[in-house]
């Protein structure tokens, strides 16, 4: 009995030495493939910031078919829910990582977002920042994390250049104001900013008094009635959607209108103020990052958004976080690529012209921060927003001083 | 500042301190009688208020008008629980209690979550922006009308407990549960009713806050946090406590507010709570365990 031994041929080393080649060439190939991008959207979608997070979740719901319209690609959503809380944002960007996202954007709240931030650059997974503005966020060296909302500092010197174009365009000197803000790390860290800048800006009026309250006011009557009795002709206001409403509602009743009302912040233009409020919602200026709404991309969302959305108005959270996922695919695009690095690479390099927000465009400096961003100074009349300053992006007339509330139907 | 702005402080606080006053009534009713702690109360009230906002979305029905039906609904809603969820746990440890009102709790706040989402719901009634202006007093017209039917229900319920034969029987359970056995009183069914009545009670003040706050699904444990303050403050089991410490409570926040901080305003009403647990642990108007 002869045995045969099968030996290795030419051919049996080729075929077996192709395979070996493709399967260690496999990931590299599938991170080329042109796919959709896999976006792991972390946003507060329970807890005390549900509103605004749900609110944001409307940006992404309008994006499909505008980045269709343009010719980027696909992008599949993942979804995170911070529930306005730092530790479980923490805990979502890793889980949203671990089930495969290849890049991340969110979070609205700067605490959340600092933690996902720290997450997103320990494990080398991209980072877009819709919304938050605190500073540090950017200062940290950080080279998977860019940022298209404009900083504290830069939303405090905005806020307080275009109550100027606003006095200016109105041709009014206001003397007197009475400054009312939320006692929480935002409405303290406005009120320290807007102190530390007004000599800079030369506003013409002197702040009477400054009214701190609780941020989970159930009533805010002492409060509204320690500012009437400042008899101040303007009130500035640095707060949310809940307190606007309270607010409001104990102007009407102890029947005080101020000249005007200057919002620093978040309420007075969302959606469910106007909807509550009705014609009482009309009159307040809210200084805020806003659309451009002379812009051709800025016209395309707003009718997207009337299209899926015909109930409501178009806002700040979904202006930046319908830019978020637009600069996520125009990266994509470039980088031709899901590996972080190139994706990381190509978000530096990104250089938007034709955007929707207020600003020359999208564009990071070494930092990852969008430095281009302006507020604008937008005035709610008949239930929508109208934006009256600065020149380049108004669309109406400032009407000065607000109607009174007394003579509104 | 005038005399005028403290005038017209004080007098919507007061208003809103009876709304506040007959909210904690129902814990110290529940308390008093049952000798269970409620920590479901502020959450009771909310579904009170949300029944409110959905009639009035609906139907367009006055929450002064559905007063008293939705007093009743929570009335059977309070009888219920009572008599098929905590009666079990009436001689189990006070800590098995807590965790079942605790449980309630949740369950209604994310309940209520569910179906009606995080945002703020809210009653616009034609005179929701009314005031009617006295000198230079201005009095809120939703705060009046809530004052005036918080009052209206007060005395109703110190009616019922004085003269009615059910409400000498409550009194006199939670006199002597002992007594009350010996003489033959069906106290379950006492004790369900005494829930029925603290759940009407929270129901029709819940009523009468739509009309002066929003609702949320989150409120809830906020006004449990307050009526504990308010019934500590006033006396525990003590139904003019109750009254009284919402009264105080209120008036305390207020001029906190007005003379100092406003945001430390809630500072003020819980020293004014530690000082009555200091020199009068059982509350203003409570009766000494000795």
């Amino acid at each position: 009995m002869t045995r045969t031994r099968m030996l290795p041929n030419r051919r049996h080393l080729l075929a077996g030495a192709a395979a070996t080649a493709a399967a260690v060439a496999a990931p590299a190939i599938v991170r080329a493939q042109s796919g959709p991008l896999k976006v792991g959207v972390i946003l507060p979608r329970s807890g005390f910031e549900a509103g605004i997070g749900q609110d944001c979740q409307r940006g992404v719901d309008v994006t499909p078919a505008i980045l269709k319209s343009l010719g980027l690609p696909e992008l599949t959503i993942m979804n995170g829910d911070t529930e306005s809380n730092v530790d479980t944002a923490r805990e979502h960007a890793e889980k949203l990582i671990s089930d495969g996202a290849q890049i991340l954007m969110g979070a609205f709240d700067s605490g959340q977002t600092t933690a996902v931030a720290q997450v997103a650059e320990q494990k080398g997974i991209p980072l877009v920042i819709n919304i938050g503005s605190a500073p540090e966020i950017t200062e940290q060296g950080y080279k998977f994390v860019v940022r298209n909302f404009p900083t504290v500092p830069m939303l405090l010197n905005d806020e307080l250049a275009e109550q100027k174009d606003v006095f200016d365009i109105a041709g009014v000197a206001p003397k007197t104001a009475v400054f009312m803000h939320v006692n929480d790390l935002f409405g303290t860290g406005m009120s320290k900013g807007i102190h530390g800048l007004m000599p800079k800006y030369n506003l013409p009026y002197t702040i009477l008094d400054e009214i701190a309250y609780d941020p989970a006011a159930r009533d805010l009557s002492v409060e509204v009635t320690k500012a009437k009795a400042t008899n101040a002709e303007i009130l500035l206001v640095v707060g949310r959607l809940n307190d606007a409403m309270l607010l409001t509602r104990e102007l009407v009743k102890q029947r005080w209108t101020p000249q005007a009302i200057f919002s620093m912040g978040p309420g007075w233009y969302e959606n469910q103020y106007a909807k509550t409020l009705g014609k009482l919602s009309d009159g307040p200026i809210s200084l805020v990052p806003w659309y451009d709404p002379n812009k051709k991309l800025a016209k395309a969302l707003l009718a997207e958004f009337a299209k899926v959305f015909p109930d409501l108005n178009m806002n700040t959270n979904h202006v930046y976080t319908f830019e978020g996922l637009l600069i996520i695919a125009d990266a994509y695009k470039r980088a031709g690529s899901t590996d972080p690095k190139a994706l990381a690479e190509a978000l530096h390099a990104t250089n938007i012209v034709d955007n929707v927000s207020i600003g020359p465009g999208i564009k990071f400096d070494a930092k990852g921060q969008n430095v281009g961003l302006k507020c604008g100074a937008v005035q709610n009349r008949d239930g929508k927003q109208v934006t009256v300053a600065p020149k380049e992006a108004a669309n109406a007339k400032l009407e000065w001083p607000m109607k009174s509330y007394q003579d509104r139907a | 500042m005038g005399l005028d702005v403290y005038l017209n402080v004080v007098v919507a606080v007061v208003l809103t301190g009876l709304v506040y006053g007959l909210m904690a009534l129902g814990l110290s009713v529940i308390f008093g009688v049952v000798r269970v702690v409620n920590f479901a109360h502020g959450e009771m009230m909310s579904i009170a208020m949300y029944i409110a906002v959905v009639l009035f979305a609906a139907l367009r029905l006055d929450p002064l008008v559905m007063l008293v039906p939705i007093a009743a609904a929570m009335f059977v809603f309070g009888y219920a629980l009572q008599a098929r969820l905590i009666n079990p746990f009436i001689t189990r440890p006070e800590s098995s209690q807590f965790l079942l009102l605790v449980a309630v709790a949740i369950i209604i706040v994310n309940t209520l979550l569910i179906i009606f989402g995080p945002d703020a719901q809210t009653i616009q009634t034609s005179y929701a922006y009314d005031s009617f202006q006295l000198g230079p007093l201005i009095v809120d017209a939703t705060k009046l009308y809530a004052g005036a039917a918080a009052i209206l229900v007060t005395c109703v319920l110190f009616a019922f407990f004085r003269f009615s034969p059910i409400g000498k029987a409550i009194r006199a359970c939670a006199d002597n549960y002992t007594g009350a056995l010996v003489v033959g009183l069906d106290v379950n069914r006492l004790y369900a009713l005494t829930f029925g009545i603290g759940a009407a009670c929270v129901g029709a003040a819940g009523v009468m806050m739509t009309l002066i706050v929003d609702v949320t699904p989150l409120i809830g444990p906020t006004y449990t946090l307050l009526a504990f303050v308010i019934v500590i403050t006033g006396g525990l089991g003590s139904m003019p406590g109750a009254l009284l410490g919402g009264l105080l409570i209120g008036l305390t926040e207020a001029l906190a507010g007005l003379l100092f901080v406003p945001s430390a305003k809630s500072m003020f009403a819980f020293a004014i709570l530690v000082l009555v647990l200091l020199f009068r642990p059982q509350g203003i108007l409570g009766k000494s365990a000795s």
